[in-house]
């Protein structure tokens, strides 16, 4: 393969604790650590590998968001990528229009292949990379767990309801990455210093010509109802006692 | 009347009970109530989904490139049949979230992913955040609105439905750059984890794959669904396909009872909607106690047996 592209969605942490705004406006954001979105961050690696293997030549990662997304795109390069590119917006972006803008961009780049995370954790949407791979009219192999390339193809195993579910692939395809696909290398000093003269591209999202407005309309954000704390019992028979109050018969 | 689409999940040879729950959910949209079964042999499936209430119509494609689940052989197929309807809807098991952005994506409209309630024809609630969040999200009234359904949030429609079974044309091209290898089953005879009453659950607590046979043992004798925490999994215990949790299945049985489970927010996204969750743990802080309705801190590989003795069966 000549080139991979990764896409990198900068998200709220996920050690942070979410908390929704008293105005039912949002969640807070200000002030909270953000990161690359864990399952864009098992692409990043599962690509660097690839090119490790010698299977690629090049890794580049694309972010779409606002300015600060140069931050994660960085910490991309000091992984191990060797360029990237921000497309800026202070929009946020729905799946489908991040799709077409992504679209823009293969046809640009001409990638063999597209890997990311099958789900940003803010969101939860599961849905760019199986649009994506739609719009381009390419193979897409979501939940991925394990990969093989071959003269062309690619063999995906991919974790489904049922169990592994393997599937071959003709490149270029899109692939989406599950939590097993691999363990993310951690970035070192001098990576870091190395990063930053790595080249990262900034474009405008108006210069891709996509209509970027929302189709849906967020009108409330609320806290998820809380479970009523329960009792301690002390042993198994009290267990089985609290269990028939409850209805079950055992 | 709205008329709703509903794609069915079957492994080709039963349908999956995601599919009734799909329906409960189409109905409290309200409308005329399709489901579209796609499948190779696939009739006994058909007569299956027309048992379910309040469904109109049963439409069939059947061929032999729909032998597999493929999205990308499969969302064409819909997208052809999906004209004339205003809700397409797919069940959000890995089958659905897998199909229906494809689907979305050729009839040019954005999804709303995991409904778990709806508010009007138009206004839907769905989980953001690993279900730390809850939004409200209203979709445009110009457009199908193509969504999946958050299973755990919808008990199945009943049966003693008789609607009518037709063959749709089943002359879509689609594409042979996907092709289905194989499928490596981890389960065994066991319920399915998101259809079981009970279902019970090892952690990292359970220690090997070996000591995961005594939660077997008191599953068969309680006939329960066996899941797993992602670090039981991860540790290799247990296959993948047993994982409850945000990013594994999210379930919702009537009783849960967690053995050796500490609770990280993901897992615990993925039994919010459990009728009673049981919790037993040697560590009296672990954070399953502040969501379970019955807590008892103790060795599992104590619990588990005198459980085992003193339960009927």
């Amino acid at each position: 393969m000549d080139k991979v592209m990764v896409c990198l969605k900068r998200v709220v942490d996920y050690n942070v604790r979410i908390r929704v705004k008293p105005d039912n406006s949002g969640v807070v954001t200000d002030g909270v650590k953000m990161s690359i979105n864990p399952f864009d961050e098992i692409a990043l690696e599962e690509a660097l590998r690839i090119r490790e293997q010698g299977k690629a030549s090049e890794v580049f990662v694309v972010s779409i968001g606002p300015s600060d997304c140069q931050q994660q795109l960085r910490t991309g390069l000091a992984m191990g990528a060797d360029r990237a590119i921000l497309i800026e917006t202070d929009a946020d972006i729905e799946p489908l229009a991040a799709a077409q803008v992504l679209l823009q961009l293969i046809e640009k780049e001409q990638p063999d292949l597209v890997i990311l995370g099958k789900q940003a954790i803010d969101d939860d949407c599961n849905q760019t990379p199986q649009m994506l791979a739609t719009l381009w009219g390419r193979p897409q192999a979501t939940f991925a767990s394990m990969l093989e390339f071959d003269d062309g193809t690619a063999t995906v195993t991919r974790e489904v309801d049922a169990g592994l579910e393997v599937i071959v692939v003709d490149l270029p395809a899109v692939i989406s990455t599950d939590l097993r696909l691999n363990e993310p290398r951690y970035v070192k000093l001098p990576d870091i210093m190395k990063a930053k003269k790595k080249p990262l591209e900034t474009m405008s999202i108006e210069d891709f010509g996509v209509d970027v407005s929302p189709q849906f309309e967020t009108l409330n954000y609320e806290p998820p109802a809380a479970r009523q704390k329960g009792v301690m019992v002390n042993d198994v028979p009290g267990l089985i006692s609290a269990l028939k109050d409850k209805g079950f018969s055992l | 009347m709205s008329k709703i689409l509903i794609v069915a999940e079957h492994d080709g040879s039963s349908l999956n009970p995601s599919t009734a729950k799909t329906v409960s959910c189409a109905a409290a949209v309200g409308g005329e109530i399709d489901i579209v079964v796609l499948g190779s042999g696939c009739g006994d499936i058909a007569a299956a989904a027309g048992r379910i209430e309040s469904v109109a119509r049963v439409v069939v494609v059947d061929r032999v490139d729909n032998a597999a689940p493929l999205a990308a052989v499969l969302a064409p197929q819909i997208a052809a049949l999906a004209d004339g309807y205003d809700y397409v809807f797919g069940p959000s098991t890995t089958f659905g979230k897998d199909l229906m952005p494809r689907v979305a994506a050729l009839l040019g409209v954005g999804q709303i992913s995991d409904i778990m309630s709806v508010e009007d024809s138009r206004t839907f609630k769905r989980p953001i955040y690993a279900g730390n969040a809850i939004v409200t999200v209203k979709a445009p009234g110009d457009k199908p609105v193509v969504a999946t359904v958050r299973v755990a949030s919808w008990s199945a429609a009943a049966e003693g439905g008789n609607a009518a079974i037709e063959d749709a044309a089943s002359n879509v091209e689609v594409p042979g750059h996907t092709r289905f290898v194989e499928l490596q089953s981890g389960g065994g005879d066991r319920p399915d984890l998101q259809a079981a009453n009970i279902v019970l659950a090892g952690g990292r607590g359970v220690g090997s794959a070996e000591n995961f046979d005594i939660l077997f043992k008191l599953a068969d004798k309680l006939g329960a669904g066996v899941g797993a925490s992602r670090a039981a999994v991860d540790a290799g215990y247990v296959p993948n396909d047993m994982q409850v949790g945000q990013t594994g299945k999210i379930i919702a049985p009537d009783l849960y009872v967690a053995f050796g489970i500490s609770g990280a927010i993901q897992h615990l996204t993925g039994i919010k909607d459990a009728g009673t969750i049981v919790a037993v743990n040697k560590d009296p802080e672990a954070p399953i106690f502040e969501i379970a309705d019955i807590g008892i801190v103790g060795d599992l590989f104590e619990v588990i047996p005198q459980l085992d003795d003193q339960i009927g069966g």
